[in-house]
């Protein structure tokens, strides 16, 4: 009984990163889906936004509800800007030169936290609450319930947008064809301003999340590394595949931390990916690239 | 990939050119030779540092610019080589030059196995697939205790040849740069044979050279093997030139550190690789000195944060304002020098090297 219930618990701890995991890998489904960036500084983006709510609570004494709309701006403004002055002059290079330019910046937002805010990582002020969660007999520590929660809405509401509003429909054609989209009237530069702008919102958000559970410092970024494991492993154009991939190497890690021990929290990530890359290159739920000549 | 990349060398040089080459490797190995006998011992360290990570970035080059495969490995490669070494040189014995071949060897190897995913993956997939094998290993380095010593890393005997010990930079200069000079020719050379060009006609449109009856799986191979060969090799000399390999010698920065090198110095061309991966190894240095002349002392806390700027800075200004690197930066000057000069005589100005 004890053995299942321990399993249970390490199930829902798996379930709560899974459920952040998939809050990035939507950020980065996004701006794939749009403007076909891999973008390798999302886990960089979460890690601004974390230090951004550091920032503003414990450096300028704001008020919690005050500074979550205030990263979630600056990761607005940040995205429109890199899109803007980056991303869209790199149009038409080659895949492999965009995903280098996303290094690059990964490689600058690093620098810069390091440089404002010092080498030594922190921890964000505590603001949610402090009382374990017990489902029937089962422990969950309330800040993961609460990531799971909150991951769980956003999600659900990105998803209700992204079926009904009339915007979508035009991120949708502009995936398929920006040069069709285009002729048919859509604005492809505001489809491609818009994800980049939500997307950032969406991974400074998740950073608030990720910062608050474990902690911020400048190496957060290879959180990012997991959520591009995550994304490969789902399909790259899928949101529905990177879910399933989301909870599925959430409760991986969770498991591999339980039962072999916290070093082996990568390394099962990226086996899992190189076996997935050997059997279904284009991931769970990804259309395959056919390639003419 | 083809947008990075000049076909210029492919050019067959006229008759009056080589002379000119000849002439200039000449010099060259005329000033290798003198080096060690105007400098002082810190410039021997970077130029030993920098023949090092010239032999890598080589053989990055030869894998993403001209076959066209990015990877996110070749610090990972460099770090079998490393171990390698090290428990030759413990449990072995085996002579110093020995070594370095069985390391670049066994870095080939292993490159070999993660390039198997190429058969099905390309482009970015494939440089992700670098990035998960290159955590892999990372992963063996520091939990394969009983062999690798753990995250305490392993100590390594200086070299020795013919009885003498090779323990300081200006001993290891001259083993050091005529290695990376032999290398970096042999990959120079490599693209005027049938395999070289089959890895830039895979570059060019993979698809296209398939249909030519270029068996795609077995070059891609070979370029995977032959860039951690080189990979290997870099390793091993950078094992007997610290003394100490560590699993965080070569975290995934490193490659990263390569990959810029090389888009820096210019993809798909040699002479890029050389000039990008002595700029680069000498930047972080450059920024050192700079911040000791204009703020002493406390100043080196801040070092690492403002070269991961500049690091990123010169990645997304290269890219976006000069793709073909430095390697065309320095040809485009001179042209522009000479046609300064010999205005009015226009006819000289457009033959160009």
């Amino acid at each position: 009984m004890n053995d299942w219930l321990y399993f249970t618990e390490v199930a829902l701890a798996g379930l709560g990163s899974g459920a952040l995991l998939a809050l990035t890998g939507l950020a980065f489904v996004l701006i794939y889906k749009a403007t076909r960036v891999v973008n390798l500084a999302i886990g960089e983006t979460l890690m601004l936004g974390a230090y951004l709510f550091f920032g503003f609570t414990s450096g300028l004494n704001m008020a919690v509800w005050l500074a979550v709309p205030l990263v979630l701006l600056c990761g607005g403004v940040y995205g429109a800007a890199i899109e803007r002055a980056v991303i869209r002059r790199m149009l038409g290079s080659s895949a492999l030169s965009v995903f280098m330019v996303t290094i690059g910046l990964g490689s600058i937002l690093v620098g810069v936290v390091e440089l404002v805010w010092g080498l030594e990582p922190h921890s964000l002020v505590n603001f949610m609450p402090e009382k374990p969660v017990f489902l029937g007999e089962i422990y969950v520590s309330s800040k993961t319930a609460v990531a799971f929660v909150v991951a769980a809405l956003t999600i659900g509401l990105f998803l209700l947008v992204f079926r009904y509003w009339r915007g979508s429909l035009a991120l949708r054609a502009t995936a398929t064809d920006p040069g069709a989209a285009y002729s048919c009237g859509v604005s492809v530069p505001k489809v491609y301003s818009l994800s980049w702008v939500v997307a950032c919102m969406i991974a400074a958000g998740a950073g608030i999340l990720v910062g608050a559970i474990g902690g911020i410092s400048s190496a957060m970024g290879v959180f990012g590394l997991t959520v591009l494991s995550v994304v490969i492993m789902g399909g790259l154009d899928s949101i529905l595949g990177v879910l399933l991939a989301a909870l599925f190497v959430g409760l991986a890690e969770s498991f591999a931390i339980a039962f072999l021990g916290g070093e082996f929290k990568l390394v099962t990530t990226f086996t899992l990916l190189l076996a997935m890359l050997l059997v279904r290159p284009h991931g769970l739920l990804g259309t395959a690239e056919i390639d003419r000549l | 990939m083809q947008t990075l990349n000049t076909p210029a060398s492919l050019a067959v040089a006229p008759a009056p050119a080589i002379t000119r080459q000849r002439a200039w490797m000449a010099a060259s190995l005329l000033a290798f030779g003198a080096f060690p006998f105007i400098s002082s011992e810190y410039w021997l360290y970077w130029a030993c540092l920098i023949a090092i990570n010239v032999i890598s970035a080589t053989g990055l080059n030869i894998l993403a610019g001209y076959t066209g495969l990015a990877s996110l490995g070749q610090a990972a490669f460099m770090g079998v080589g490393a171990y390698c070494v090290a428990l030759l040189e413990m449990h072995a014995g085996t002579p110093f030059l020995l070594n370095i071949v069985i390391a670049g060897a066994a870095a080939a190897l292993i490159g070999l196995v993660v390039g198997i995913p190429s058969l099905r993956v390309k482009g970015l997939y494939l440089a992700i697939s670098t990035i998960a094998a290159s955590i892999i290993l990372e992963f063996t380095f520091a939990n394969w205790d009983s062999v690798t010593n753990g995250v305490r890393g392993l100590n390594i005997a200086p070299a020795s040849l013919f009885g003498t010990e090779l323990a300081r930079p200006e001993q290891l200069y001259w083993i050091i740069i005529p290695v990376a000079v032999v290398m970096v020719a042999a990959a120079a050379n490599l693209f005027r044979t049938r395999v070289g060009r089959a890895f830039i006609a895979i570059r060019d449109r993979d698809i296209s050279a398939e249909v030519l009856g270029i068996p795609l799986l077995r070059y891609k191979l070979m370029s995977f093997g032959l860039s951690s060969f080189y990979a290997g090799v870099a390793g091993g000399l950078w094992a007997y030139f610290f003394r100490v390999v560590t699993p965080e010698s070569f975290p995934i920065q490193m490659s990263i550190f390569f990959l810029a090198a090389i888009i820096v110095g210019g993809m798909g061309s040699i002479s890029g690789s050389i000039i990008g991966a002595a700029f680069m190894t000498m930047v972080p240095e450059m920024l050192r000195l700079a911040f000791n002349v204009i703020a002493p002392a406390d100043a080196i806390t801040i070092i690492p944060a403002i070269r991961a700027i500049v690091f990123g800075t010169l990645i997304i200004g290269f890219l976006l304002f000069e793709p073909q690197g430095l390697a065309e930066v320095i040809p485009r000057l001179r042209k522009h020098w000479r046609a300064r000069r010999g205005r009015g005589n226009l006819g000289s100005t457009t033959s160009k090297t």
